[in-house]
């Protein structure tokens, strides 16, 4: 009984094992010196648990009383964000060296971050749900105000505590008010409870709540504001960190939570979801513009990017489940790429943040700035970049369940936000010259931004069979 | 016996007046904090007061969850405050404003 269980949940285990043992061997080992090492462990660990998961055997299976659900969403889900996290992780190191920020505790706290991440997507209760957000959350506050002797980073984290914490207690109040009224808080429990798609006020106040707190770490708009200062504030690595794994995570929880809880009552969080979708689309494409910050741009774009998500969320089908699931993986991978170049911008060893330092890059580095250029088509979802084929899963998902005056929406928040990127295509190739970054970028980031590039380019040719393996992931939401 | 509604009266009470808290202070961040105990306790309340209503005991595990996480969660805010203090010399809520937003 109780080796099933373990069984089942054994990558989990494993990674909390890791982590563990990696904190225990760098205390009391050679401290900050195991750091590069750690980093490289750490990433091995994560994408051998991503190989390890990802050739898991077909089918759901449910461990200690169903709250830890195992099925094939889990399981993408749990892919996408492993190698998110790994990926991220290699990409720091040369930064946080640069930086003297290279200590033993970051790879720990990515990989328990990581473990929480795994945990909320696995989710199948509301008491597991909580610890693996909280697990998740708690290591991420830490890594925001990761340079502790910079006002901008402690701020990040400060503000990010206060607004993820308030964002818990939201969740958790919503939690209870479910409890309450359902009797339970096993997500197959409480979906048991809900007939003919009808919910009683207080479980409609309960998923209210929820959904609030589930707004806030996807950063959907209004729940936003958070986003644009801590990824300015919080050093590149992470800021990158943050518009990866995370949102996979938060997104996937919030599928989770609506389909397999909530799945009776599509017709009440459909108006939630399709309303945070609206104003986040929005709100990042114009919000966007006005940002001469490159980090600040990002977290604009991945809350216009999370508006589009969730749109294949809101339609409250299988197909859109499917295209959050496509939606995420593509996001993840275009955002490697970009971060990848944006944390080689310095000039004499100081990291540069402001897009117009991109002026002319294109006779610096032509072949760097085409990468970027591909990679913001793509963000931009100019056809046939992947990029495109993500938004297009998306709107077909919308269109067939009815929610037309959202997809429009959606096709004209994408033109708004197509300006800001295509403006720092416009910089690159035709802004006035600047004095030139300096800084040689290491192997790994050549092959993180050219690979992503490449995926981008290559992959409209078959999404490299991602359709068919998300469509059997959203399946199994869908018993 | 009093009744289950007196318990969430008492709990959406105090969760307002949490929220309240964290918008309306312009003080100092350590009552940020103070607030979002305050919310977390409200919680534990509905949990408890549910949890003898229905006779169910998940209610109580999850509430001893929320006290443990609660804790960390202060432990890390406050921790996070002392490098802020350290760097910018005050914890004023007025005061954290490098990075408008």
């Amino acid at each position: 009984m109780i080796s099933t269980d373990i069984n089942i949940v054994l990558p989990e285990i494993t990674l909390a094992v890791f982590s563990m043992a990696a904190l225990m061997v760098a205390v009391y080992g050679g401290k900050d010196k195991l750091a590069g090492l750690m980093i490289w462990v750490t990433s091995g660990v994560m994408c051998a648990l991503g190989l390890w998961i990802a050739f898991w055997e077909p089918g759901t299976t449910t461990a200690f009383n169903g709250s830890f659900v195992n099925d094939g969403y889990a399981r993408f889900a749990k892919v996408v964000i492993l190698f998110g996290s790994a990926m991220m992780l290699l990409l720091s190191q040369d930064y946080l060296e640069k930086n003297k920020l290279l200590k033993f505790e970051f790879p720990i706290l990515i990989a328990l971050a990581t473990l929480g991440m795994m945990l909320m997507v696995s989710a199948g209760d509301l008491m597991a749900l909580y610890m693996g957000l909280e697990l998740q959350s708690l290591a991420l506050y830490v890594v925001a105000s990761f340079r502790r002797d910079s006002i901008r980073s402690t701020e990040a984290g400060l503000k990010y505590f206060v607004l993820g914490a308030l964002s818990s207690g939201l969740l958790l109040y919503g939690a209870s008010l479910v409890y309450g009224f359902s009797g339970t808080t096993n997500f197959a429990g409480i979906s048991e409870t809900i007939h003919d798609g009808k919910l009683g006020l207080g479980m409609l106040f309960g998923l209210v709540f929820l959904s609030v707190g589930m707004g806030f770490k996807v950063s959907a708009a209004p729940f936003h504001m958070w986003t644009p200062d801590v990824y300015e504030g919080s050093p590149t690595p992470v800021t990158g960190f943050f518009a990866t794994a995370p949102k996979v995570a938060a997104a996937g929880l919030f599928g989770r939570v609506v389909h397999d809880a909530f799945g009776g009552a599509i017709t009440d969080w459909q108006q939630i979801i399709a309303f945070l979708s609206f104003v986040s689309m929005f709100l990042g494409s114009i919000a966007a513009i006005g940002q001469t910050n490159i980090k600040r741009l990002m977290a604009y774009s991945s809350i216009a990017h999370m508006g589009f998500a969730l749109l294949g969320l809101s339609s409250g089908t299988q197909e859109g489940v499917q295209a959050l699931l496509i939606y995420m993986a593509i996001y993840v991978t275009m955002n490697i790429g970009v971060f990848a170049f944006i944390l080689n911008m310095e000039r004499d060893g100081q990291p540069i943040t402001d897009i117009k330092s991109l002026g002319l890059y294109s006779r610096v580095e032509p072949i760097r700035a085409a990468a970027l250029a591909a990679l913001m088509f793509s963000l931009a979802g100019i056809p046939p970049l992947v990029g495109f084929f993500g938004k297009l899963y998306v709107l077909k998902a919308a269109v067939n369940a009815g929610l037309s005056w959202l997809a429009i929406s959606a096709v004209i928040a994408s033109v708004i936000g197509a300006f800001y990127y295509l403006r720092i295509i416009y910089f690159m190739y035709f802004g006035t010259e600047v004095e030139r970054m300096t800084g040689k970028m290491p192997l790994l980031h050549k092959l993180a931004l050219y690979g992503a590039t490449l995926i981008m380019l290559l992959g409209s040719i078959n999404l490299f069979g991602i359709e068919a393996i998300a469509a059997d992931a959203a399946a199994s939401l869908f018993k | 016996m009093i009744p289950v509604e007196y318990y969430l009266t008492v709990a959406a009470l105090l969760f307002v007046i949490g929220i309240f808290g964290i918008f309306l202070n312009r003080k100092n961040v350590i009552v940020i904090l103070m607030s979002i105990e305050l919310m977390l306790l409200a919680v534990n309340i509905n949990f408890v007061a549910f949890s003898t209503h229905l006779n169910d005991l998940a209610g109580q595990v999850f509430t001893l969850f929320i006290l443990t996480v609660a804790a960390a969660e202060a432990a890390i805010g406050l921790a996070i405050l002392v490098c802020f203090f350290r760097v910018r010399g005050t914890i004023a809520v007025e005061d954290i404003n490098v990075m408008k937003g």
